[in-house]
This record gives C-alpha cells, structure tokens and sequence, in this order.
C-alpha cells in the first residue's frame, strides 16, 4: 500500500522544500550561490563572532534549517531526506560564516553526518579555518548512561543550539562557545515514543510496522527501532514511563530548574502535545522542579511519523541566560529582539 | 580480458548502477528491520551519479583514475549519508592505488578492487564482524587477492570475491552491530542481515558478472 504525500517527484523533494523554504523567509535565510544546499542566516555572522553550523538530513523540518537565524545558527547543511549532507554544502557553510573566530559544528550523532562533518572539517582545516565539533547525544533510550557517547542526538538538539548560538551571539571565544554547547548537551535529555511510521518520498511505503493498538518506547527519528514495543497507553501513562527514564538520569532536586520541550514527530497534533505537557507539569510540581521555559510544537520531526518526545534541559544559571537570550529565525524565535 | 580501460570501468560502474536500481527496494526493506530504510535509496543514487559523471568523461583523456575519481566525487555530492563516505574513499583509493596508469593489467584490477575495501574500512573504522558492509568487503578483497597470487583469471579471482563477499553477507545474520543506525539494537539486531554487507555482495556480483562476460 502507498502512502499519500502532496509532493511531485520524491527524489526532488528536498530541493523544491528549500525553494519554497528561500521563497517564504527571504528576511531571515539566504542560499549560497551555487551550492543550494547550505542555508545561511541573513542576519548572524559578523566580524569576530564564532560561526555556528548545524544541518543534517532533510525531512526533521523545522530542524535543521528553521533553526538558522540571529542569536541561534548561522549556518545550516540540508542532506537528501533522512541523510546526512555530503561534505561540500558543509564547506560551503563553514566559509560562509567563518568570520575569523572559528567554527563550530553541532548536529546529532550518526554515523553518516560524523563521517561527512568530519571530512569537512579536515578540509576546512587545509584552508586555515578552524573548526571544532560538539557532537548532540541526547535521545536516552539509544543506549546506557554510561556510552552516552553513543546516544543519537534527537529533540534535545534544540536546546544545545540554541545555548551555543547565545554564546556565539554574545561573542564568545570558540573555546567558550564549545564548551558551552557540550554541557548544554550534558544536561539535556530526551525520550520518544512512536505510535504510526512515517514514509520516505521516493518510497511511499511504511518505513516499519507497528500494529493498529501499538506503540515503540524509543523509537528513533528515522524510525529505528526503540527498547520497548508494546499496547499503546493513555497518554499520562505515557508520558510517567517517558518522563521517569529522563528524570531518574537527570536526578533533578527540589528547586531546580528545567527547560521542556513536547516534541511532536511530525503528524501528533498539539491537543496530544498539551495533554503531555499537562502531565509533565504535574509531575514536575510534584517534585519542586521548576519549568523556567516550555516548547510545545513541531521541532524536530521524522515527516509523518506520529508520536512525540519528551526532552528536558537541566538548568543552572549560565543555560538559562542562554537559553533566555534573544534568537530570531525562519522558523523559531523567543525573547525580546533587538 | 587481460587490459581494462577506462571505458571498461566506465561500463563496469554503469553495470553496478543498474542493479542497484533492480535492488534498490529490497536493500530498503532489509534496512527497515533495523535501521531507516533508506540504504537501497542511497546506493542508487550515488551509483546513478557515478555512472552519469563517468559516461560523461572524454573517452579520449580519461585514465582509470579519473573514472575512479570522478566516480567518487559523483557519488559523494549526491548522496552524503555513510555509505557517501564510505564509496567515494573507497573509489578514490582506488584511482590512487592504479596513478598513472593508462590501462589496467589484472593484477591492478586486483589491487584497485582491495583498495575500495581498504578505503571502507579506513573510513568507517569498522573491523570484520561489526555487522557492517566490511563484513563483505574484506573478506571478498581478500579471497580475491589470494586468487590472484595463485594466478588465477579475474573472472575466477571474482568468483573467489563473490563468494567470501556472500558468506560474509549472511554471517551479519549473527552479528551484534556495533557501528552505524543497528548499533543502538544490541541484540535485537540478531537474525537480519546488515544491508551495508548486501549492497556490498551485489556490487562484487557486478564486477564478477562484468569479467566473466569478457572474452
């Protein structure tokens, strides 16, 4: 059975989707002439700023090219749909945004965009730019505490580029902006459930099955397998077994507080988000854990695929500056701007 | 077929894109049960790539290397992904293995094909039984060059490749991968076989069938 999408041709999806992306933001994001898969900001490099750059494969939208914009990434490299950009639109990118300071590549650990950002960055290191990687590792159900090194980067994504893009916006030194990105993403953590699969445009076919009554603790964002299958649940029982892999590795304490993130996969539409988010908050309180800032929406997607994530954002004063600090980008912007 | 040319891989490479056109679905589905099922997607794109840019080269200038070259580049721009990567480092060491060359003797065949597996390996850091195209590529690279230096013909020097390559392929049913999207599986990984290593197989089936069906 095929799936329906309202696209022409699969194999052209990804660059009709960045025309259309060039065409409806045209005051935030810019192609590079030539290379029409890196994306940069309008409004972000300048002299002496370290340039961010994230990207990854197509199909997550808003991620990775709605983060692009002032006050968050400068850059971002957009593969086919759920592959990891080629080297060249990363370069691209990298020069781009390179205003002397160095660069920074932030983008979720997989095998694919680890090879090509590497090679990139080998490259660019030929040309005299400097260029360090901070690797995002936040999806808990991809493996144990202890290879978090291991872990897919997936939601979680959003709050690590967010602090790095504040931290490069308030012209912090490579080092600074590095070593921010990788507590932000030490203290950020992320669990997904999956209840229908989504569908690749050249494909149209399920891209795995999961039964009418359903559903996959810790599936991953292009539909690799989770660590527990089984009836699907009321949402609050959902969201307890989500919420309590989180906080037993976050071991928040009374008074402390988080940064939410109710993650739709892409069809799960926000009445569902907010009855986990209902239910996250009850828990939360129930603790003393204070939630300083909540995002509830589409931000890091696997196209149709239904179900949500739940992320949360350890904070301590320096994440909450950041992540408080002004961003303005094509598909996301918070606090006031300037 | 004791000289290949740079037309020869030009048909050689034209020959593997075809057939990863024909498997294109089923390496998806096999990607499916345990990574993101688009593995199929990916090789037949980077190999129609190849293919085009290769045909497009001045029969009149290009040597094995720059097919090889050319090849990588092709396959890389269009693809990224790991298997980007992983090709167009084995391609291009392979036009590095045969530099200068105008044409290749069996013995460069040889060792342009054990420098793709080398390149992979290199690349993706992976060693043989990590569930992994190298479980394909290295044990094929290996049986080839041991046909080789007991002066075997390329078409039984393929044969060799292609059947350590296929046995290689089915002993990923029992492998716990440790690189990759299975990685994260453990053992529920067990049972199917790593598309990476069926990729593999069909593109040594295609060097076997390009050299058996040469005079």
């Amino acid at each position: 059975m095929k799936t329906k999408k309202l696209i022409n041709d699969g194999a052209a999806a990804a660059d009709e989707m960045l025309v259309g992306v060039l065409a409806a933001h045209p005051n935030h994001l810019r192609a590079i002439e030539g290379s029409p898969r890196s994306i940069v900001a309008k409004h972000g490099p300048r002299a002496g700023k370290v340039g961010l750059v994230i990207g990854g494969g197509s199909g997550h939208e808003p991620s990775f090219l709605g983060f692009v914009g002032k006050g968050l990434a400068d850059a971002a490299a957009v593969g086919n749909v759920f592959a990891s950009p080629p080297p060249d639109p990363i370069i691209e990118c990298a020069k781009a945004v390179n205003n002397g300071a160095g660069v920074l590549f932030a983008y979720g650990n997989y095998a694919g965009d680890v090879m090509n950002f590497d090679m990139a960055a080998e490259m660019l290191t030929m040309d005299d730019i400097e260029v360090r990687t901070v690797l995002t590792t936040d999806d808990v159900a991809s493996a144990p505490i202890d290879q978090r090194d291991r872990r897919r980067g997936v939601a979680g994504n959003v709050f690590v580029f967010k602090a790095a893009g504040a931290a490069c916006d308030l012209m912090y030194s490579l080092d600074e902006v590095e070593r921010v990105a990788r507590w932000a993403n030490d203290r950020t953590y992320t669990m997904g459930v999956a209840l229908a699969p989504c569908s690749l445009p050249q494909t149209l076919k399920p891209n795995f099955q999961l039964g009418d009554d359903e559903m996959e603790i810790g599936m991953g964002i292009h539909g690799e397998p989770g660590v527990a299958r089984g009836p699907l649940k009321p949402a609050d029982q959902v969201t307890t077994e989500l919420l309590d892999r989180i906080l037993g590795e976050m071991q928040p304490k009374q008074g402390d507080r988080v940064a939410v993130l109710i993650n739709s996969l892409g069809s799960t539409p926000l009445m569902e988000l907010y009855i986990i988010m209902r239910k996250v908050k009850m828990t939360l309180d129930t603790l003393g854990v204070d939630i300083h800032l909540s995002l509830v929406g589409n931000y890091c997607t696997s196209l149709e695929m239904a179900g949500a994530s739940i992320t949360l954002m350890h904070l301590d004063d320096e994440l909450q500056r950041l992540i408080d600090h002004p961003c303005d980008c094509a598909m996301f912007r918070s606090g006031e701007v300037l | 077929m004791t000289t290949i040319t740079a037309d020869d891989l030009k048909s050689l490479i034209a020959l593997i894109a075809q057939a990863m056109t024909r498997e294109r679905d089923r390496l998806c589905e096999l990607d499916g049960a345990i990574g993101d099922a688009d593995h199929g997607i990916a090789m037949e794109l980077g190999f129609s790539a190849a293919a085009k840019a290769t045909a497009e080269l001045d029969p009149a200038t290009a040597d094995p290397t720059l097919v090889f070259n050319t090849a990588a580049k092709a396959f890389l721009n269009a693809v990224g992904a790991s298997s980007g990567p992983l090709y167009a480092t084995g391609l291009m060491r392979a036009g590095a293995a045969v530099k200068g060359k105008p044409s290749l003797t069996a013995d460069d065949m040889v060792a342009a094909f054990a420098a793709i597996a080398k390149g992979i390996q290199d690349r993706g850091k992976a060693e043989v039984g990590e569930k992994t195209m190298v479980d394909a590529w290295t044990p094929a690279a290996a049986a080839c060059q041991a046909a080789r230096e007991q002066g075997m013909p390329l078409e039984e020097c393929f044969s060799a490749a292609l059947a350590a390559a296929e046995a290689g392929m089915l002993a990923t049913k029992d492998m716990v991968a440790t690189k990759g999207r299975s990685s994260r599986l453990g053992e529920r990984a067990l049972g199917h076989v790593d598309p990476g290593a069926a990729s593999a197989t069909v593109i040594v089936a295609c060097f076997h069938g390009f050299f058996s069906s040469q005079p």
